[in-house]
């Protein structure tokens, strides 16, 4: 089974991110081979749905497993209809996400953070 | 002829400015500020005319969709995913039409979604024009919208009041403006707001010139800074109660002789500044 961790940075010993579709790196373990192999998020540049790009990303990995801070509502929407199974982080060491994982000690995410990172509905550059 | 508009942040009294330079022009007015218009509040026109901005969306026939992806990997907004079939993510899709034009197998169809409406009167006792935009609650893209008010506008004189700040939105409603007016506070803030506004209209190449709202003294640090950079300063809307009073009630400050006047001069600026460029 794969489990991905948003991560901040692509090698082991990262610090995880909170930010599912804005976090630069994905770390994704394998429970098979206990290996990491980190991929970076091609998501990070996008104005819009970087949160959908994420979940897509997810699914084309084959990862059944996520484990981040915070999903948008139309992110967590893709990663249940591909089966995903998401979890909220603990601490901040990405292998730490792991073996909380392994001992159960996380909470799974069933209600979705705030849409596009926390951002007003017209993104940034918008003054009111 | 169109006259947008503008200001660096909410609450500076663009509204104020339009609608009543609006009435004294006898202009067209459209409220481009669909994400919330309030200037038929002031005006209270005759509806004559009401009508849904919608968006084609795509909707995919499951059945004859042979999942090759190419309408998820062509959607440059992120609003198609493929999992076991293809999700459609309609408020992040801006109906560009792009997934239909790939798909081999022709799954996909469009289908027409309401956005936001439009609505169309005439106000004053001349029946001049005026036309306004609503965005739906929860709906992000103002653009369709936006465009659709203005492509219903012909050569007449208009008077575009577009969204506060800087954001694309506002872009929108500049574009192809032949003069901006740019409104602003006599405060620090205002006068950092204005710098954002000039840039702005600066960069898309707009002859402006600026209005003053809720000005206690002439001397102060924008029309200072207006006079240092050469700038033109159309006119200062004083700070008083009687204004409030009337903002408040939803009323045109025009109806009252001393404030027409000064609309009257502010609209004066304008032409004048509008003749002055366009002979450059
Ligand atoms: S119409 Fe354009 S924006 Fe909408 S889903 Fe298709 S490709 Fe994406
Ligand atoms: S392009 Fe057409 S056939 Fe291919 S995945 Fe999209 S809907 Fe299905």
């Amino acid at each position: 089974m794969k489990i991905c961790i948003s991560s901040t940075m692509d090698k082991e010993g990262a610090i995880a991110d909170k930010r599912f579709g804005r976090c630069p790196y994905y770390a994704i373990y394998d429970q098979a081979t206990k290996d990491y192999h980190f991929i970076e998020n091609e998501g990070l540049a996008e104005a819009h749905g970087a949160g959908l790009k994420a979940a897509q990303t997810m699914v084309d990995q084959g990862v059944q497993v996520v484990i981040t801070g915070n999903v948008g509502p139309n992110a967590l929407r893709v990663l249940d209809a591909g089966h995903i199974k998401t979890f909220a982080m603990k601490g901040n060491k990405v292998e730490d996400q792991i073996k909380y994982y392994q001992a159960g000690e996380l909470k799974e995410i069933t209600t979705p953070g705030a849409p596009h990172g926390g951002k007003g509905r017209n993104g940034f550059g918008h003054q009111r | 002829m169109k006259i947008a508009v503008i200001s660096g942040k909410g609450g500076t009294g663009k509204t104020t400015v339009a609608t009543n330079l609006a009435t004294v022009m006898k202009a067209t007015y459209v409220d481009c500020d669909v994400e919330e218009p309030n200037g038929f509040i002031f005006l209270k026109p005759d509806i004559k005319e009401s009508l849904d901005v919608t968006i084609p969306v795509p909707t995919i026939d499951t059945d004859k969709c042979n999942h090759c992806k190419a309408c998820v990997d062509i959607c440059q907004f992120n609003a198609l995913i493929h999992v076991d079939k293809v999700m459609v993510f309609e408020k992040l899709c801006h109906g560009c039409g792009a997934c239909q034009a790939v798909c081999p197998t022709l799954a996909i169809t469009e289908e027409e979604r309401p956005i936001g409406r439009i609505q169309i009167g005439t106000y004053g006792e001349e029946g001049m024009a005026c036309l306004s935009g609503t965005l739906n609650l929860t709906e992000p893209m103002a653009g369709p919208i936006i465009s659709q008010l203005k492509g219903r506008l012909g050569q007449e004189t208009s008077l575009i009041d577009c969204s506060p700040g800087t954001s694309c939105n506002v872009v929108k409603g500049l574009l192809d403006a032949t003069y901006a007016i740019l409104v602003t506070e006599p405060t620090a803030f205002g006068l950092h707001d204005l710098l954002l506004a000039i840039d702005l209209v600066e960069q898309m190449s707009i002859p402006f010139g600026i209005v003053i709202n809720r000005v206690h003294e002439s001397h102060n640090q924008v029309s200072l800074y207006c006079k240092s950079k050469g700038y033109t300063l159309l006119g200062e809307i004083p700070y008083d109660r009687q204004i409030a009073t009337l903002y408040s009630n939803g009323e045109l400050l025009v109806r009252q002789s001393q404030y027409k006047a000064m609309f009257h001069e502010i609209a004066d600026g304008v032409k004048e500044a509008m003749a002055c460029s366009s002979s450059l």
